[in-house]
């Protein structure tokens, strides 16, 4: 025993060292696994409010921009809206069959913090599970694709932004509905990796890349940004550069798009036998 | 004594929101991100004791974690950094020891003595963060540029702070 407590004493510093390094590593490790370790939602309280203090500041910074961007995205809308008029038709009858009751909701939110420069890239948002956010819902600007909800508290919610080494987006190509995966090599914010399109389709630079209709958390044909270049990789499969349409760098408003059939989806989808 | 505590808590308190309200928010470049608050383990007493040391680097790292949601990542970082110092401080002691009451400042000891310090630790924080951060070897030059340029910037911003406040 005695010699236990000297032993101790004499490397307590090695030993505190290794107990440290491994509740600190352990909490990385975990955190790795993004889809199982939860957030700390009171941390997130408290940084939350915080980032909304810092982003009242700035805001006024990008005021410009912003002024900008809305006046852009009016204009678009301007645009649907006078198509909607001549075909009047098609936008202005009521639904009352079942079958094709609304699937996706739309919740606008502003963007409170916001990174680029790290490896997992996250975005927080100043609407939480108070307004109808929940974990896994799609975040969409009006330039295409920005994230997926990690972790929502009561009046926060933090995303997975696409600049974000662990995820993984389901892509297609516009043109012929090829689908591969997309993901953020790490490297610099304009640009994303689509991988699996195999080596016989056609491709060419400036093709439209779109969200697939395979994932039940993004609805079909969001624009995720065109081909810049591509390569071979590995024999049959292409390695495409895509530049992404949505710049991280100032995003202000984005939409959190919550698919209303997505349950029935995926209890139909998990009775599948192999796994 | 209690002077000393109330000094280093308030560093302690004074870097860590600096680092989270200002710093993080400038982006300089994605190569580099300057992480100053390692300072606060450069500039402890030469007689912190081993315990007091790691975990007040645990602490300080965890902080920063806290608002960068980065769980464990700048902690165990501080963490690695905090266990090299005595070593790097035995490397790099003068020919008869430190004098008491004397504290690592360039004041003391000089700027290349300082700078070197500053250097070696930085370096160590900075190399086991990035590392961890991206967890591969796979763009291993591509971090290592980010490692340097980070070591470099943050390097300056501790030689400025070392002028402006520790005036003769």
């Amino acid at each position: 025993m005695k010699n236990l407590i000297r032993f101790f004493i004499r490397f307590h510093f090695a030993i505190f060292f290794i107990i440290f390094e491994f509740i600190s590593l352990s909490l990385v490790f975990q955190y790795n696994h993004y889809q199982k370790a939860k957030g700390v939602s009171l941390v997130q309280n408290i940084s939350g409010y915080y980032h909304s203090k810092v982003f009242s500041i700035t805001e006024y910074l990008n005021l410009r921009e912003t002024n900008q961007q809305l006046a852009k995205e009016n204009v678009r809308l301007n645009n649907i809206l006078q198509q909607a008029y001549r075909a009047d038709d098609i936008f202005f009858y009521k639904q009352d069959d079942t079958l094709n009751k609304q699937r996706y909701y739309l919740t606008s939110a502003k963007v409170i913090n916001n990174s680029v420069n790290k490896k997992h890239n996250f975005i927080t948002l100043n609407k939480g599970s108070e307004h109808g956010l929940a974990q896994d819902m799609a975040v969409i600007s009006g330039d295409g694709v920005v994230g997926v909800i990690y972790d929502v508290s009561k009046y926060y919610a933090t995303v997975i932004s696409l600049l974000n080494t662990n995820l993984k987006i389901s892509a297609k190509l516009k043109k012929n509905d090829y689908f591969g995966s997309l993901v953020w090599e790490g490297k610099d914010y304009r640009h994303a990796t689509l991988n699996e399109i195999p080596y016989h389709v056609a491709i060419e630079r400036g093709d439209t890349i779109v969200t697939s209709s395979y994932s039940a958390i993004f609805p079909e044909g969001v624009l995720i940004g065109t081909i810049e270049d591509f390569k071979i990789k590995g024999g049959n499969f292409y390695e495409i550069i895509v530049a992404l349409s949505t710049d991280f760098k100032h995003l202000t408003y984005v939409s959190a798009v919550s698919n209303l059939k997505k349950e029935e989806q995926k209890e139909l989808e998990g009775t599948f036998p192999n796994d | 004594m209690i002077n000393l505590l109330l000094r280093n808590t308030g560093r302690f308190v004074v870097l860590v929101l600096l680092q989270v309200l200002i710093i993080d928010n400038i982006q300089f470049s994605e190569y580099v991100n300057p992480f100053f608050y390692v300072l606060f383990i450069l500039l402890l007493p030469f007689e912190t004791p081993g315990w007091l040391l790691l975990t007040s680097a645990f602490l300080l790292g965890f902080s920063v974690d806290l608002f960068e949601h980065t769980p464990g990542l700048h902690a165990s970082a501080t963490v690695f950094m905090a266990f090299f110092r005595p070593l790097v401080l035995k490397i790099l002691s003068p020919r008869d020891d430190y004098e008491p009451n004397t504290y690592p400042r360039i004041y003391y000891y000089g700027f290349v003595w300082f700078f070197k310090y500053a250097l070696i630790l930085v370096f160590i924080h900075h190399l086991f963060l990035f590392y961890i951060e991206v967890f591969s070897f796979s763009n291993f030059f591509l971090t290592f540029l980010k490692v340097i340029l980070s070591t470099l910037f943050t390097l300056v911003l501790i030689m400025i702070s070392q002028y402006l406040i520790y005036k003769k």
